[in-house]
C-alpha cells in the first residue's frame, strides 16, 4: 500500500498518469490545467516516464495527436480546460465513434466572456453529447484513483471509449492535501498493458474513419450508443476490483447521509465536500437533509439515480453552468427528464450557483436546502433560481 | 480545525508558506489543505493564501473567512488590506514589522487581540540577501502558534529548497528567537 503524502492535486494526477505507464501525452497548456502537463513534461524529460510528450500548437492539435497515438495502440493521455476543451469540440465526437480510448483530465473552468480563469462547469456541460465516458472527482485521492481506473475502463475491449475525469479547476487542481499514491506493482497488477484488437499498423493496413453513407451511418451510431450504454457493466466491475484491491469504493451515484432524508442537494465536483459539512451541520439541527453526486455522468446511471432519490420529497439540484434561455441548468434539465417517467420521484428545484469562481459556502448550501424544504408544500414557479448573485 | 489566512504581495512567497505549513502538518500525520486565492498572479499585488489544519478529515473547500491565524508577510499591507477581517476573537495576527506595539495596534484599527511581530524583512535581507520573507515568517508563526513541530517545517524546507534550505532554516530560526509576542 502506498504511503500518504502531501501533494498538490495536479502533481498527484501527473504521478497517477506515470503510474498508469502512459506512452503518449499530447497537450497544450492552459490555466488551470497547467501544473498537470508541466509535471508530466518534467517526468518525461528527466526519464522517469518513458513516454512521447508531443508539444502541439493548440488543443485542436492536442486531441488530434492523441487520437492518432491511441489509434496505433499507445496508451494516451491529454488534459485541458475551458476554451481549450471548446477548441477540441469537433474532434471530441470522433474519438468514441472510432472507439479510441484516450484518457483526458478536464480541470473545469468557466467559458469566456467575460474572460474567467476560475472554476465552474460551463466547459464540460457544453460537451455533454460528445459520447465520452465522464467521471467526477471530489478530492485529490479520487482524482488519482479515477485517472488510473479510467485507463482500465476506457481500454477494456468491451468498452473502447474515451474517458474524461473532471476535476474542479483551482478549487481542486491547486490544493495541497494528503493523497495516497498506489505502488507501481499495485497499479501494474490492476492495469494490464493496452492491447487493442485493431490498430493502425503499416504491416496490417486497415481504414479508420471512412465515410458513413446513409445506408450505414445510422446503424453505426446505434451500435456506438448500445456499446456505450453497455460500458457501465465494465465500469462497475472495475470499481469492484478497485475496492477489493485498495479499499476505496466508487459508485455511479454517490450518496451522503441519504437514509431517511426528505431533502437532498445534488452537486457534482469538489464543492460536494463543502456540502457534506453543511449536511452534517443541518443534521445536528435535526433537519433531514442528505447529499447526492454523480460520480458517473456519462453514460447516465438512470437506475441508480432513480433508486437514490425515490424516498425524497424535494431534490435541490445545483448547477454550476447556465443554459441561457433553457428550462433549467444542464444538470437540472437532465435530472428532471430522468425522473419524468419514474414511478416515485421527488419535486425538483434547480439552483444555479458558483459561476466563474464565485465561492459556494456552507451557508449557501444551508440556504439552498432551506429553500428546497420550502418547496415541499409549494411548486417552484421558476425553472431555476440563482444563488449568491448581487442584485444591486 | 485551525484556519489560517496568509497575506502577501505577489512574489513574496505567501503561497509557498501556506504549502509548507500544510505539508508539515500532513507529514506530522494531521489532515491539512493549502490553496492560493486564485487571483491573476502579479508581482507586487496583494495576494492571499489559505491553510486548514485538523485532526479529522477536512471536507470544506470554501475560502477561509474566519481565520484563527493571520500571517502578514509585507509590512505595508495592513494599511491597504483589512488583514484582521473575520479574525476569531482569540486569534493571532502575525506581522512583519519593525514598528512598536502601540503603532501597530493603531495601524490595525485599534486591534486588541493577540499579536506576534518580527522584523522579517531585515532578517531576510541579512540571512538570505533577499527581501523575501515567507520562510522567515514561518519562525514567527511557529513561535506564536506551535501548530506544527519545528522538525517537520525544517524537513519541508529541505525538501522544497534543496541547497538553499540551510539559509532558509537559519532565517526561520532567527525569527523564532526575535519574534515578540503581545497577548
Amino acid at each position: 500500500m502506498g504511503k500518504k503524502v502531501a501533494k498538490e492535486v495536479s502533481i498527484a494526477i501527473a504521478d497517477a498518469v506515470k503510474l498508469a505507464r502512459a506512452e503518449v501525452i499530447a497537450a497544450y497548456p492552459i490555466t488551470p490545467q497547467t501544473h498537470i502537463v508541466e509535471h508530466l513534461s518534467e517526468l518525461v524529460a528527466n526519464g522517469e516516464l518513458d513516454a512521447e510528450y508531443i508539444t502541439v500548437e493548440s488543443e485542436h492539435s492536442a486531441i488530434s495527436a492523441s487520437l492518432g497515438a491511441v489509434a496505433t495502440g499507445a496508451r494516451t493521455f491529454t488534459s485541458t480546460s475551458s476554451q481549450g476543451l471548446a477548441l477540441m469540440h469537433e474532434i471530441l465526437f470522433i474519438a468514441p465513434a472510432l472507439r479510441l480510448p484516450v484518457v483526458m483530465v478536464v480541470a473545469n473552468r468557466a467559458l469566456s466572456a467575460p474572460i474567467s480563469i476560475w472554476n465552474d462547469h460551463s466547459d464540460i456541460m457544453a460537451q455533454r453529447d460528445i459520447g465520452w465516458i465522464q467521471l467526477w472527482a471530489e478530492n485529490g485521492q479520487e482524482a488519482v484513483d479515477l485517472v488510473i481506473q479510467a485507463f482500465r475502463i476506457a481500454e477494456d475491449r468491451n468498452v473502447m471509449f474515451p474517458t474524461i475525469v473532471n476535476i474542479d479547476g483551482f478549487t481542486l487542481s491547486h490544493v495541497i492535501e494528503p493523497v495516497i499514491l498506489p505502488e507501481q506493482e499495485e497499479v501494474d497488477a490492476f492495469l494490464p498493458p493496452f492491447r487493442p484488437k485493431y490498430k493502425l499498423d503499416p504491416r496490417k493496413p486497415l481504414t479508420m474513419g471512412p465515410v458513413g453513407v446513409p445506408e450505414i451511418y445510422f446503424e453505426a451510431k446505434k451500435a456506438q450508443d448500445e456499446a456505450f450504454k453497455n460500458s457501465r457493466k465494465v465500469i462497475l466491475r472495475v470499481w469492484k476490483d478497485w475496492a477489493n484491491r485498495f479499499g476505496r469504493e466508487y459508485h455511479p451515484v454517490e450518496t451522503y447521509r441519504l437514509e431517511d432524508a426528505e431533502i437532498a442537494l445534488l452537486i457534482n465536483g469538489s464543492l460536494a465536500e463543502t456540502a457534506m459539512t453543511a449536511v452534517d451541520k443541518m443534521r445536528e439541527q435535526g433537519k433531514k437533509v442528505g447529499l447526492i453526486r454523480f460520480r458517473l455522468w456519462r453514460p447516465f446511471p438512470i437506475q441508480e439515480f432513480r433508486k437514490a432519490v425515490a424516498g425524497l420529497k424535494v431534490l435541490g439540484v445545483i448547477d454550476r453552468a447556465l443554459t441561457p434561455g433553457g428550462v433549467g441548468g444542464p444538470l437540472g434539465t437532465e435530472v428532471r427528464a430522468a425522473l419524468y417517467n419514474a414511478a416515485r420521484r421527488p419535486r425538483v428545484v434547480n439552483f444555479i450557483a458558483g459561476l466563474g469562481g464565485r465561492d459556494i459556502t456552507v451557508e449557501d448550501f444551508e440556504e439552498m436546502a432551506d429553500r428546497a424544504a420550502f418547496y415541499m408544500k409549494k411548486r417552484p414557479k421558476e425553472a431555476y433560481e440563482t444563488i449568491g448573485v448581487r442584485e444591486s | 480545525m485551525i484556519e489560517i489566512r496568509l497575506h502577501g504581495r505577489g512574489g513574496q512567497g505567501a503561497v509557498t508558506s501556506a504549502e509548507l505549513i500544510a505539508i508539515s502538518a500532513i507529514n506530522q500525520d494531521k489532515y491539512a489543505q493549502a490553496f492560493p486565492s486564485f487571483g491573476p498572479e502579479r508581482r507586487g499585488a496583494p495576494v492571499m493564501a489559505f491553510v486548514r489544519v485538523s485532526d479529522e478529515r477536512i471536507r470544506l473547500r470554501e475560502k477561509v473567512y474566519h481565520p484563527d491565524i493571520v500571517v502578514v508577510l509585507d509590512p505595508s499591507l495592513p494599511t491597504i488590506v483589512k488583514v484582521t477581517d473575520g479574525l476569531k476573537e482569540d486569534g493571532w495576527v502575525i506581522l512583519n514589522s519593525h514598528k512598536d506595539e502601540k503603532t501597530l495596534r493603531e495601524m490595525l484599527g485599534g486591534y486588541q487581540g493577540k499579536m506576534a511581530v518580527v522584523d522579517a524583512t531585515k532578517i531576510a535581507l541579512e540571512v538570505l540577501g533577499l527581501p523575501i520573507t515567507n520562510t522567515t515568517m514561518l519562525g514567527a508563526f511557529l513561535k506564536a502558534t506551535g501548530l506544527v513541530d519545528r522538525k517537520y517545517l525544517e524537513e519541508a524546507l529541505e525538501h522544497r529548497f534543496g541547497r538553499l534550505a540551510e539559509k532558509n532554516k537559519a532565517a526561520m530560526a532567527r525569527a523564532l528567537e526575535e519574534t515578540k509576542l503581545y497577548t
